[in-house]
């Protein structure tokens, strides 16, 4: 009889925490866009082998460096141009749009779940552990973090994925001091005392009991660092560390088109429009967030 | 009746401060309390901010560990500094907070706050565990439609009925209440108290009641110890040390207490005329 009683309510109070979430959300129009324009992205990464009118390495020799047809060019078939060797650009940008997520997402969890784990045992235990992690912390944080990427992906070959664990370990401190300080703050919340006496031991105080409770900056925290990563991951392509041509990666493909940047414009910017569109749409979803997440900028 | 509780001599120092340029200060926080506390009766503990009494209460609820002295529960000795905290130990003693508002994890159902004592400390099955917790929620006056609710859709009474039911669902034979209603307005801390009453009845519970509202002692209470400074000043049946308080800090503790009777608020009027008049 209890069952049937109890299963009912269930529903509407998750839901009622998510339609609340999303009436703040909501309310900032720069959020809302940004997300409309991240979906559209994840959309067009996903079906990209559908939605490309070519595929990413196809040359057209009898069309190099031709322009777009709002500027001049006389091909309508290549909407954004070719590039130096006669390759559609939008395409490549499309086809480039599944590496920079990839490397958003990929990015992210691995600073995360490092970041997160090293300032909860910080946070937690406090004493000499606290002080080697969060003084380490410190000297990767003390250097220009695309200086030690760079570095970074100098010891380990340049590549994609050394790039990328490169950049997780630059962004990964940012991390971990956050969950530092909440777990500091909740630790000493009495609802830890509560279930330290109700017989919680260390892994789960640290992970079910307080991780939780400080997940919502964590949210924001991850949301920049995805932008970032998309960006460091494009500078790194840039200086010739990162994915390796003829990858449709687009800060490779800006690399690739400074020298031809007075004599056809579109090669260099439409790749850096791509980097600025998305980096901007996740900003303002993450700026949204913050504001629907944090209690304290409501608006009740 | 059985003795639950025996504290002998328990003594508790923090170490403060201990930089690179001097050694730090030793803060007796309590300091030799010894007390006895049959079953099914209730110790208060009465005393100002500072006094140690929730210093007192962490070492009952094996939350913090005592310095010095010997603690017996149910007649056993108990050390955690030596054997640390087992799941027997937990059976025995838990403790309700002072804050409704901060004793439960705003992340957690209701019903998983219920069952976490249970899962973490019996091998109970899901569904077992369920009926109890429901049984439980009953029990504090709650509904069970409640059990999948977030702690932030109920009231501070309501939270604290949670944090009462979440500590007795061990069966614990001692219950340590650390100002349970000085954040609760004063018809909820009546229902309160009459809950606590009434479970003590049911279940037999023993409690260490933490407070330094005495006319919730006076309800409450069957014995009463004072502390002051980390010592148990004057301790005595509840008749005794409200009629006959014999410590002087006891006495001052006792006149501190405002008073809303029409004799006192009478007497008071008379003593600002006769002021304003001379």
């Amino acid at each position: 009889m209890a069952t049937e009683i109890i299963a009912a309510p269930t529903a509407p109070t998750r839901f009622s925490g998510l339609r609340e979430f999303w009436y703040y959300f909501s309310m900032n129009r720069g959020a809302v866009i940004g997300l409309v324009v991240f979906v559209l992205l994840i959309l067009v990464a996903i079906f990209a082998p559908l939605i490309a009118p070519f595929p990413a390495d196809q040359q057209f020799r009898d069309f190099i460096r031709m322009a777009p047809p709002f500027a001049g060019g006389t091909q309508p078939q290549f909407l954004l141009g070719t590039d130096e060797v006669g390759r559609d650009i939008l395409s490549r940008l499309i086809y480039g749009a599944r590496y920079s997520l990839f490397i958003g997402f990929f990015v992210v969890t691995a600073a995360l779940f490092t970041g997160v784990t090293l300032g909860l045992l910080a946070g937690y235990f406090r004493g000499w552990v606290d002080a080697l992690i969060m003084r380490v912390m410190d000297i990767i944080l003390a250097f220009p973090s695309l200086l030690l990427a760079l570095v970074l992906v100098a010891i380990l070959g340049p590549g994609l994925f050394n790039a990328m664990l490169a950049i997780a370990l630059v962004l990964q401190p940012h991390f971990a001091r956050l969950t530092r300080a909440a777990v500091l703050s909740e630790k000493s919340r009495e609802y830890v005392t509560s279930a330290k006496v109700a017989g919680a031991g260390n892994l789960r105080l640290m992970f079910i009991t307080i991780l939780p409770n400080c997940l919502g900056p964590l949210i924001v925290q991850a949301t920049l660092s995805f932008s970032n990563a998309i960006l460091e991951a494009a500078a790194l392509g840039f200086l010739g560390m990162g994915a390796q041509p003829p990858t449709p990666e687009w800060g490779t493909m800006l690399a690739r088109a400074r020298e031809f940047i007075t004599s056809a414009w579109w090669i260099v910017t439409m790749p850096g429009l791509a980097i600025l569109i998305t980096v901007l749409a996740i900003n303002l979803i993450g700026d949204g967030l913050r504001d629907a997440l944090d209690p304290k900028l409501k608006r009740s | 009746m059985a003795i639950v509780l025996e504290a002998s001599n328990l003594v508790r120092d923090y170490h403060i401060g201990g930089t690179l340029f001097g050694g730090g200060r030793t803060v007796h926080a309590v300091k030799g309390v010894s007390f006895r506390l049959e079953q099914g009766k209730t110790l208060a503990i009465v005393g100002e901010s500072g006094s140690g009494k929730s210093t007192l209460a962490r070492i009952l609820t094996l939350i913090d560990r005592q310095t010095a002295g010997e603690l017996k529960i149910d007649g056993e000795t108990i050390d955690i500094a030596k054997t640390g905290v087992t799941a027997a130990m937990r059976r025995k003693v838990q403790i309700v907070f002072q804050n409704p508002y901060g004793s439960l994890n705003p992340r957690q159902k209701i019903g998983d706050v219920l069952m976490e004592p249970l899962l973490l400390n019996t091998d109970m099955p899901k569904a077992e565990r369920r009926d109890r917790a429901l049984e439980m929620l009953t029990k504090v006056g709650l509904l069970p439609e409640h059990f999948n609710r977030y702690p932030h859709m109920f009231s501070g009474g309501q939270r604290q009925r949670i944090a009462i039911a979440r500590a007795i669902i061990m069966r614990p034979s001692l219950l340590v209440l650390d100002e349970p209603v000085s954040a609760l307005d004063l018809s909820v801390q009546a229902q309160i108290l009459n809950l606590l009453a009434d479970l003590q009845d049911e279940f037999g519970l023993t409690y260490v009641f933490i407070s330094h509202d005495l006319s919730v002692v006076k309800y409450i209470a069957d014995e009463v110890m004072v502390m002051y400074l980390g010592e148990a000043v004057e301790t005595g049946t509840r008749d005794k040390l409200f009629s006959n308080p014999e410590h002087p800090y006891t006495k001052a503790l006792f006149a501190a207490t405002p008073r809303a009777d029409v004799e006192s608020i009478k007497a008071r009027l008379a003593r600002k005329a006769a002021l304003a008049s001379a």
